[in-house]
């Protein structure tokens, strides 16, 4: 009986607030054929994720959970699912990503709004197939009530809780793949141990949902409790890997830069600093170095990070405004390097 | 069923047995540009994507992750995929699958680089034209032909113009070659850089800061270029300013830079013609800046300046002193200019018999421009030497057939 409560008590929030507004539908199982065949399903309605998918009430075997320090996404809400199939459990490696058996999928769904305000514009998927992962965007239509495959991606017209109009893009399946691959193959990005609660990884363990606590599980810092007494090295590592590093690593999409930002990277050098850029192009501005110490303002880091310029900013993808927290957090780091 | 369950049907069906290869066209015109995201997703190997005559705006980056797709228009200059107002992504068209063909289609105005082309072996881009139409500005995307970290890469009869870095780049690969190619206005019109057996030859680059570059630079995953050979090129008029945003390494090439070898081991420069190259028509130098890779070789190494025409030039060389070093040349500064700078007797700079030249007499990498003594080349020409014989697969040639 003990077990499960945890994760109960982890989606209460999100179950609360839905219940709040209303009966909930009976969960009804995952459409398992769905997560592991060779098709493209049309709506997201077709997997079964959801008991109440306007409402991103989980069903089944799909349990939520949230990232110390997360991806920016335009300042978009993200609610963040696993799903398990039956049966099976996910594996702990080190503190690395946790390791999915074939037929679970993660998803993420975007939102902007608060309160009865709130909108889903789209809900990314990753199916764990027997082949590989396959990465599908879904979008939410204007009524909410459902999500249709949109492997173009798409546009959308919108106001960020910063208070900037822009252009929102829903990225087309390559792109997914753009920041969501190793050699070439599509991969899970977030649920790293490090990057994921004791508390969550300990629940799911007693839940018998994974095989043990992985030793430096949450060692990234929870990037919402930052303030200006926290140390900025940290977070700024932790900002840098989780938004850049995807593509700036060894078998990333920005592999041919050198430009290694990972957590675990330690060769200040590999990092940014003192390095000059190689394919920069205008993204380089005036400057000459990645990462000057001392010397934000002359960094090519922060300028880029700083404009939402196409052609300039970074990241390339998932971003049309300025992330001031993530600028002033990498920026007071450089500015205090000696 | 809507379109795509049914392309997902389809899907599914190939899957279990592959459908014969198929073409599909796309017409300029409402939702031209969704329906082309579309069908380069949705391709299957061997399939040909035909882009119809007009014009297709872009708001956003394409991208391609098929083996083995064909993309072709109907020209240069009547398929035209138009990225004057890309509002995302760093290029206009991504490829990250092996055996791609692209050919006979333009790209125009794109907000970073043009086609990038990452850890897809086997590309042939054959016709294309990337156009900055603005002329040579810094805001103009980096590179307008850019294959890095592949293996077997063609690139022929194409053009490239406006670049603020390279027309055409290949980076951090190998089994290359770059034929037949018009290359203007472009900070450099053909860079080589950290790649192996290369052979770029026929090709004109005219109008850019420096023509042809061949580079090795330290600090990234794939280093230790060479082999490469320059022949048959015409490399003329190279004459203007540098635009490169100043951070990038080509920010550092003399307006008027015919052919820029900068560190490197073997490199081959013959056949060529040169002309109205204000500072050189070669320059061969080791690499200037300071840098910490044990795994790097910063001279130019096996560097051999066969038989070339060289015209006019070295006349306007953008120079510290260049007003005395004119004076001392009688005018005009020989056509190849070396540093000086070998790692060892056995490996510096070599010429042809009649080849004339200046050096820097620099002594080592990175040493300051100070204390050069600039004088005459004084170097024993070579009878003969050999070189392998380098460029991409037979195959990739025989695609175009």
């Amino acid at each position: 009986m003990k077990r499960g409560l945890g994760l109960l008590a982890l989606a209460s929030a999100t179950l609360g607030a839905a219940l709040a507004h209303g009966a909930v539908p009976e969960a009804q199982p995952v459409n398992d054929a769905a997560v592991t065949g060779a098709a493209f399903p049309a709506k997201l309605s077709d997997f079964g994720f959801f008991r109440d998918g306007a409402r991103q009430v989980p069903g089944a075997r799909v349990y939520p959970y949230a990232l110390n320090t997360p991806l920016w996404s335009d300042g978009a809400e993200k609610l963040r699912f696993i799903y398990l199939p039956e049966g099976m459990q996910l594996t702990a490696d080190g503190e690395g990503l946790l390791k999915f058996p074939v037929g679970a999928a993660i998803l993420k769904t975007f939102a902007f709004g608060e309160g009865d305000a709130r909108r889903l514009i789209e809900t990314r998927v990753l199916l764990h197939r027997a082949d590989g992962w396959v990465a599908l965007p879904y979008r939410w239509n204007a009524e909410q009530t459902e999500a249709t495959l949109a492997l173009t991606g798409g546009r959308i017209d919108l106001v960020t809780p910063a208070g900037e109009a822009i252009s929102y893009a829903i990225p087309n399946k390559n792109q997914c793949k753009t920041c969501h691959s190793s050699s070439n193959k599509v991969v899970p990005i977030g649920p790293k141990a490090r990057n994921l609660s004791v508390r969550w990884l300990g629940d799911m363990l007693k839940a018998g949902k994974l095989d043990r606590l992985p030793p430096g599980a949450a060692t990234m810092p929870v990037w919402a409790g930052y303030t200006a007494k926290s140390p900025a090295e940290p977070f700024a590592r932790a900002y840098l890997d989780v938004n850049c590093a995807h593509c700036h690593q060894p078998g990333g999409g920005a592999s041919n830069s050198g430009l290694d930002l990972r957590w675990e990277q330690s060769d200040p050098h590999a990092f940014g600093i003192g390095k000059r850029p190689v394919a920069a192009g205008r993204g380089a501005g005036e400057y000459e170095f990645s990462i000057l110490a001392g010397h934000p303002d002359q960094s090519i880091l922060l300028y880029r990070m700083n404009s939402a310029e196409p052609g300039i900013a970074m990241p390339e993808l998932g971003k049309a405004s300025v992330d001031r927290q993530g600028v002033a957090v990498v920026r007071r780091w450089i500015a205090e390097m000696k | 069923m809507n379109r795509l369950a049914l392309v997902a049907a389809l899907l599914a069906s190939a899957a279990a047995a592959p459908l014969a290869a198929e073409t599909h066209r796309i017409e300029a015109g409402e939702g031209a540009a969704q329906r082309l995201q579309e069908a380069l997703i949705l391709a299957q190997p061997g399939d040909v994507i035909e882009l119809g005559e007009g014009r297709i705006t872009l708001t956003d980056g394409l991208s391609l992750d098929v083996d083995g797709v064909t993309l072709r228009g109907q020209g240069m200059d009547k398929s035209i995929l138009d990225f004057t107002s890309q509002e995302g992504s760093g290029e206009g068209l991504l490829v990250t699958s092996d055996e791609v063909t692209l050919r006979d289609f333009a790209v125009e105005n794109p907000k970073g680089d043009g086609i990038k082309s990452k850890g897809a072996d086997g590309i042939v881009y054959s016709g294309i034209r990337v156009e900055w139409t603005g002329g040579p500005k810094a805001t103009n995307g980096a590179y307008g032909i850019y294959p890095v970290e592949s293996t077997g890469v063609l690139v022929t009869n194409s053009k490239v113009s406006g670049a603020s870095d390279a027309g055409i780049y290949v980076g951090q690969s190998r089994d290359i070659t770059v034929s037949e190619n018009i290359v203007s206005f472009n900070v450099a019109g053909i860079e080589i850089e950290n790649s192996r057996n290369a052979l770029v030859f026929s090709n004109i680059a005219s109008r850019n800061t420096g023509g042809l570059l061949v580079f090795d630079l330290p600090g990234l995953p794939v280093m230790g270029g060479g082999n490469v050979i320059l022949r048959g090129n015409l490399v003329a008029d190279n004459d203007t300013p540098n635009f490169a945003p100043p951070g990038n390494i080509v920010a550092s090439v003399r307006r008027g830079t015919g052919v820029l070898v900068m560190a490197n081991d073997g490199v081959l420069i013959e056949d060529n013609a040169f002309d109205n190259n204000p500072t050189a028509h070669i320059m061969v130098i080791a690499y200037l800046q300071p840098f910490d890779d044990p795994r790097y070789n910063p001279h130019a190494r096996n560097v051999i300046v066969g038989d070339n025409a060289f015209g006019r030039g070295g006349d306007d060389p953008q120079l510290d002193g260049k007003e005395a070093l004119l004076e001392a040349f009688g005018g005009a500064l020989p056509p190849v200019l070396w540093d000086g700078i070998k790692q060892d007797d056995d490996t510096g700079l070599r010429i042809a018999e009649g080849v004339e030249g200046w050096t820097l007499n620099l002594s080592k990498p990175g040493q300051s421009m100070a204390e050069a003594r600039p004088g005459p080349l004084m170097l024993t020409p070579l009878e003969s030497w050999e070189f392998p014989e380098v460029g991409a697969p037979a195959e990739l040639e025989a695609r175009l057939k």
